[in-house]
């Protein structure tokens, strides 16, 4: 009489014994079976959409072109992303700081107290404008552009075309359908891993879901791309280098969910890839003023609106920061000192490091933070120019190199997962432990690499 | 379950003057249980409402139900219990719809199992009938959105489709009615061995095959009565986590028993969910 665990070992023996690829062979044959079963069934009357579904998903879903119109795709999208929210961003900042400023000249006319200016006007307004400003735009074009992909049906066709990546890294093929609602936000995509069966596949899909850059990441993205990458061309070769940027850096990002996936099955998380199903919904004709209605209302204002309200408490942190007098100079700059030597081991400054902790609850005010921090310290409270006098305000009086671009947005890539997202991560897992290590993960990356292009470039400018 | 004594009338088993009762919820008594299978957006629950008279919530996505909903009709004097399973797209996953769905087949033994299909997309369809067949032999293929079907101009020939498959295929309507007295005198048929059904299976290759044949022996050692150990041993070489496990803990047996009453199906099939 066998006993359970003999039945269980002559099980895995055997399936030791079949050559690798048995299941998919099993799973191919099934699909076999029913195509040839429908052929013989089904007797279809000329019908041009049909062909033409069929025809797409060939070129769609192909090895080669399939890949080459995903990058396309993806290139088109960051590209209208990039061109199109620089021209409406520094309309937007025009009128939001002009007001701001207008605002704050009613203030002092007044002769309202100092503080009291500067706390509402040079803190929490000013971090929202920036935050609406610099966001704004970038949403609103990109949000629209991915429904479309969404409701014309192409986001299970990526699916289909990176399952054999995922399945090498030892992930669920489904885990490309998360990652691509992480590029929306990465809470959501956090929330979207339900779709995934097995709690292994899930965990890792949850935590390497914070390798894409979210809408709160592009616009540091897009801004660093622009300024730094593209600096030197201009027009539209300027625009292309700058969304040729952001698509490398999120390419980058790809790879690393790759490679954490496969790391993570193969240590903690260890286990085989498991099969599913997918279908291919057909081709449908997108319904515009649902696509409007659902990436304005329900995306853009919805993620604006989350932002701007960490936006306004981080804004009154800063200004208060910022004017907390320590020693000889305010609390900001002591603290931003502090962490400058640190923050130069990996490329980056204290200002920089400074920002980002003031940024955990929402990754948006970033850039916020670092620019009013920047500006701050050197009295020019008026906010932003034009991409040129951001420019020069980083690199002539902060020191700001290519580096510092570069290693900035690997960071932004890399970094620990922004507060709402490590909350939906505690949510989906119910375990500290998972969420302390979705942090440890990205955190630990982030500095290794930042760490890893900083030494080089130190190398680098040691031999020349 | 209770038995019964075949219609004494012959007439009442032909389509033409066949009987339907809807009989929603009441099912105290049954004397046949019918499971309702098929992939998600078939219209499984519009067959199921105008089956059972009830007004079950339709178009379900993959992975949101995870539960089954019941009804009851009778047809020629014969009292069914309609089980609608979770629409899955396959039976070879491991999510909570799709366990659902396949531990019912797989254990709780419904006398007959309507596979609903979509007539426009035929060949996806397929693949879940062909995963049903390797659970089980009693097996009506419904083939559902005729209507729709013969608007974009295709044709479904389901004698085709019968001869195939092994198992019968009737092509219906649900929303219009079409083809409902067909689909449940050929039920009947099925249940009551009047159609003798031979379901194609997808052999797999020989190496394939002749470890099947090691393992299904030894699973019925370990569980006497054990329904189809066949396709246990396809599931425990893919590594099939959740069987392995039922094997492990030796409920394999304790399943088999207590998927007969309802509540205790769903919660046995909820701790296993829980526990894992």
């Amino acid at each position: 009489m066998a006993t359970p665990e003999d039945v269980l070992a002559r099980a895995e023996a055997l399936r030791n014994s079949l050559p690798s690829g048995f299941r998919d062979e099993v799973v191919q044959s099934l699909y076999a079976e029913a195509e040839r079963i429908a052929r013989r069934a089904v007797k279809t009357a000329a019908d041009r959409k049909y062909d033409l579904d069929q025809r797409i998903d060939r070129l769609v879903t192909a090895p080669v072109s399939g890949l080459l119109i995903m990058l396309l795709l993806l290139t088109v999208v960051i590209w209208t992303t990039v061109s199109g929210a620089n021209v409406f961003s520094e309309m937007l900042a025009t009128v939001l700081f002009g007001f701001g400023d207008w605002a704050r000249a009613l203030f002092v006319s007044w002769g309202v107290p100092w503080w009291i200016t500067g706390f509402i006007w040079d803190g929490v307004y000013l971090c929202l404008a920036w935050v609406v400003s610099v966001m704004f735009p970038p949403m609103a074009i990109f949000f629209p552009a991915f429904t479309l992909l969404e409701d014309l049906g192409y986001l299970p066709r990526v699916a289909f075309n990176l399952d054999w990546l995922f399945r090498k890294a030892g992930a669920h093929g489904k885990q490309s359908l998360t990652m691509m609602m992480g590029f929306g936000c990465n809470a959501a995509g956090v929330v979207a891993t339900r779709v995934i069966d097995s709690p292994r596949e899930r965990l890792i899909a949850i935590l390497t879901n914070n390798f894409v850059p979210c809408n709160g990441r592009f616009p540091t993205l897009i801004m660093l791309a622009t300024i730094f990458v593209a600096a030197g061309f201009s027009g539209v070769t300027a625009s292309f280098i700058a969304a040729g940027a952001v698509v490398g850096v999120v390419l980058i990002g790809v790879a690393f969910t790759f490679f954490m996936s496969w790391l993570l099955s193969r240590t903690v998380l260890r286990g085989e890839a498991s099969a599913f199903t997918l279908e291919l919904p057909p081709y449908r004709r997108p319904n515009v003023l649902r696509i409007l209605y659902t990436s304005l209302i329900d995306r853009t204002i919805f993620v604006l609106w989350r932002a701007m309200l960490t936006a306004a408490p981080a804004g009154a942190v800063i200004w208060l920061l910022a004017n907390i007098p320590f020693g000889n100079t305010s609390l900001a700059i002591a603290i931003a000192g502090w962490l400058d030597g640190f923050g130069r081991i990996f490329g980056l400054d204290g200002v920089i490091l400074l920002a980002y902790i003031i940024a955990i609850p929402a990754n948006e005010i970033v850039v916020p933070t670092m620019m009013m921090m920047y500006t701050g310290a050197s009295m020019m409270v008026e906010g932003p120019g034009s991409s040129e006098a951001i420019r020069a305000l980083l690199v002539e009086q902060h020191g700001w190199s290519l580096l510092t671009a570069v290693n900035l947005m690997l960071f932004s890539l890399l970094h620990n997962p922004c507060g709402t997202t490590i909350l939906t991560i505690y949510k989906e897992t119910r375990s500290y432990k998972w969420a302390a290590m979705s942090v440890m993960i990205t955190l630990g990356t982030a500095f290794l690499v930042t760490f890893i292009t900083a030494s080089l470039a130190r190398l680098i400018s040691h031999l020349i | 379950m209770t038995t019964r004594t075949p219609p004494a009338d012959p007439c009442a088993t032909c389509p033409a003057y066949a009987h339907l009762e809807r009989m929603g919820i009441k099912m105290d008594t049954f004397d046949r249980v019918v499971a309702l299978a098929g992939n998600p957006n078939t219209g499984k629950s519009t067959l199921f409402n105008t089956l059972t008279g009830l007004k079950q919530h339709t178009g379900n996505w993959p992975g949101k139900t995870v539960t089954r909903a019941e009804g009851g009709y009778q047809f020629n004097g014969v009292r069914y219990k309609l089980v609608d399973l979770p629409g899955t797209y396959s039976l070879l996953s491991t999510s909570q719809d799709e366990e659902v769905a396949r531990d019912f087949l797989l254990f709780g033994q419904p006398d007959c199992t309507i596979v609903v299909t979509d007539a426009t997309a035929l060949e996806r369809n397929l693949n879940l009938v062909l995963q049903v067949l390797e659970i089980t032999d009693k097996v009506v293929v419904a083939v559902n959105l005729m209507d729709e079907a013969r608007r974009k101009g295709i044709e479904v020939d389901a004698r085709a489709l019968s001869r195939d498959l092994g198992v019968p295929a009737v092509p219906i309507s649900a929303r219009n009615g079409e083809g409902i007295m067909s689909l449940l005198s050929t039920v009947a048929d099925v249940i009551e061995g009047r159609i003798a059904t031979n379901p194609c299976r997808v052999e797999g290759t020989p190496a394939f095959q002749k470890a099947i044949r090691e393992l299904t022996p030894l699973i019925e050692q370990l569980a006497p009565g054990i329904p189809n150990a066949r396709w246990l041993a396809i599931r425990l070489l893919e590594g099939d986590a959740r069987v392995q496990q039922a094997i492990r803990s030796g409920e394999l047996a304790d399943i088999v028993r207590r998927q007969r009453s309802p509540e205790e199906q769903l919660s046995s099939t909820m701790a296993i969910v829980g526990r894992q």
